[in-house]
């Protein structure tokens, strides 16, 4: 279990993580989404003790990482693919990595079998590509066999196998009662990985929820509505008490409405139609625009700044609203 | 705690599995007895030239350690590389997040580093010496004569205190680039400059080149500031300075 409190970190001006507070539990995949630049690495290398926060702390089952005696047997973390000195072969590097932490040298060699490179065991990594450079990083990560993992952005540069083989990695490290932390800024890669996603966007916590419930709110299912008589479309749905939102070009979208159902509805009614299209929003546009919300507050001066509530609660406030999707949110206060 | 010993063998098995670093270190053992037996070959071959018009004693030791500028310069490289390497790469972090007692991993990089260039500087210090005094012929000196030994060892000290200042600075500046430009240029450009000019002479007699080249005298000279023991003590005081520095730096700063 990780668990961050209000964890802040600042350079100079620029608040890079801001008051963030999570946990990690163990048994699941937890994703750990944002856009580049939104504070991701930095909190994991704050989670490391290696960049010290201005304010906060991580707690790691209570402790912190710098009262940890061999913290790779406890948590091992994949940080940065080639953090490895060029000169140096992989075994030798994943060697020095074990003799620190009195790990015991066959595990070396179990964790090059393990991530595939026991070819290129004793090959200098200075060789080695980007996906070969991240899989001796998660096998450093993995060396200590330990109950905490840790990757940040393992897929750059794996190619499609290497991509299913971490994704399964991942499930079956989660499977085995770990803890499984893992960051990404593509929402398409979470959506099939974690079990649990924390969104952050500038440094803040934007949602902190189950997968599935991310998937229910997010996935925005709505029904357009196209006509050269926009008084009597409105009129017959403000009848019917179905609630519309303007659409592009003119038109209105019913949101979650049935296609069937709305259109024998407006034909019993003579309404001419010269539209009645499903429109369907994808994941990857609901975290774009929940994060794009992120970066609108930040600029602090939007008429919506009262409405979405301090900061703090701003993640909050989305998920009371689970029933209104983030795009509907950010139409009303426009 | 981490086990300290268990920090020394992963500090040694980084430094002696990357292989530029281990050749400066052979380096140093290559270019000091080299060019000290190439000079004592010459000063051999043509001492009655060499000697005219020279009052002072002949200084045989001094002769055989004609090469020392160039193997301190091969030193001074090898603990720039040994801490520098890792922060170019990014290993630090990884080193760091295994390590996170940032107080105790230095104290075990530099104990390691320490003990290499210990063993290597002792070992070149003797072989420059014997292999010198047999090219001197008539002229050469036994380590029996008064002060020899001593000098003998103070070379292999001081090259092993320059190695240790060279890591401690690599660490305060965290970047091998700028600790090589800063230390080739203070030991080679800026110490011999600041010795020739006579107001700031007696300021460059404290710095950590010239009092390790006080360890290396055979012979009293003339308008010497302090003794070799005085010099040794002045250059390991830079050696802790900068090591207590770097420490202080990497234990404050984000990795």
């Amino acid at each position: 279990m990780i668990e961050l409190h209000d964890l802040t970190k600042r350079y100079g001006k620029t608040l890079a993580v801001d008051g963030l507070s999570f946990q990690v539990p163990p048994g699941v995949v937890t994703g750990f989404l944002g856009p580049n630049g939104a504070g991701k690495s930095t909190t994991m290398r704050m989670i490391l003790d290696l960049d010290r926060p201005t304010a906060g702390r991580v707690t790691l089952d209570g402790k912190r990482y710098g009262q940890l005696s061999e913290p790779l047997k406890y948590i091992g973390a994949l940080l940065e693919a080639k953090a490895v000195h060029p000169g140096r072969t992989a075994r030798d590097h994943l060697l020095w990595l074990a003799q620190s932490n009195r790990i015991p040298e066959r595990r070396v060699d179990e964790v090059l079998a393990l991530v595939g490179l026991t070819p290129v065991a004793r090959k200098r990594a200075r060789g080695f590509s980007l996906g070969m450079g991240q899989r001796l990083g998660i096998a450093s990560a993995l060396l200590g066999d330990p109950e905490i993992v840790m990757f940040d952005e393992p897929v750059n540069g794996l190619d499609p196998e290497g991509i299913l083989w971490i994704r399964n990695l991942m499930k079956r490290l989660a499977g085995e009662g770990r803890t499984v932390f893992v960051s990404s800024h593509l929402m398409s890669e979470m959506a099939v990985t974690a079990d649990h996603l924390v969104v952050i966007g500038k440094g803040r916590l934007l949602a902190d929820l189950p997968m599935p419930e991310f998937i229910r709110r997010n996935s925005r299912s709505a029904v357009r509505l196209r006509s050269p008589e926009p008084e009597r479309l409105l009129d017959v749905l403000a009848g019917a008490g179905l609630r519309h939102e303007p659409g592009p070009g003119g038109s209105y979208e019913v949101v979650d409405g049935d296609i069937a159902t709305l259109g024998e509805l407006l034909t019993a009614h003579g309404v001419v139609l010269h539209e009645l299209s499903p429109q369907q929003a994808s994941l990857e546009e609901a975290f774009m625009q929940m994060t794009a919300d992120a970066v609108e507050y930040h600029a602090g001066d939007g008429p919506g700044r009262d409405a979405a509530g301090a900061p703090g609660t701003w993640g909050a406030g989305w998920k009371a609203n689970g029933a209104r999707p983030a795009a509907a949110v950010r139409q009303e206060e426009n | 705690m981490a086990s300290f010993p268990a920090i020394l063998r992963s500090e040694w098995t980084k430094i002696r599995s990357v292989r530029s670093t281990v050749w400066t270190l052979a380096l140093t053992f290559v270019v000091t007895v080299g060019i000290g037996a190439l000079l004592s070959l010459l000063t051999n071959d043509n001492f009655t030239e060499f000697r005219r018009n020279d009052p002072s004693p002949f200084d045989a030791t001094g002769t055989a350690f004609s090469g020392m500028m160039l193997g301190e310069l091969a030193i001074i490289v090898f603990g720039v590389l040994a801490i520098g390497n890792e922060y170019s790469s990014g290993m630090i972090r990884v080193t760091l997040a295994a390590v996170p007692q940032r107080g105790t991993l230095l104290t075990g990089k530099a104990t390691v580093l320490g003990t290499m260039a210990l063993v290597v500087s002792l070992v070149t210090a003797f072989v420059t010496f014997f292999t010198g005094q047999a090219l001197l012929g008539p002229h050469s000196t036994t380590l029996g004569e008064p002060h020899v030994l001593r000098a003998v060892f103070g070379a292999a000290l001081y090259l092993t205190m320059l190695c240790l200042f060279a890591a401690g600075v690599t660490t305060m500046l965290h970047n091998q680039t700028m600790a090589l430009g800063v230390l080739v240029p203070f030991f080679f450009l800026l110490s011999p400059i600041l010795s020739a000019v006579p107001k700031v002479r007696t300021l460059a007699h404290y710095f950590p080149d010239y009092a390790g080249s006080r360890m290396l005298l055979v012979y009293e000279q003339h308008g010497q500031p302090y003794g070799p023991w005085t010099g040794f003590l002045i250059c390991l005081a830079w050696t802790l300075a900068a090591l207590v520095g770097g420490a202080l730096v990497l234990r404050k700063r984000d990795a």
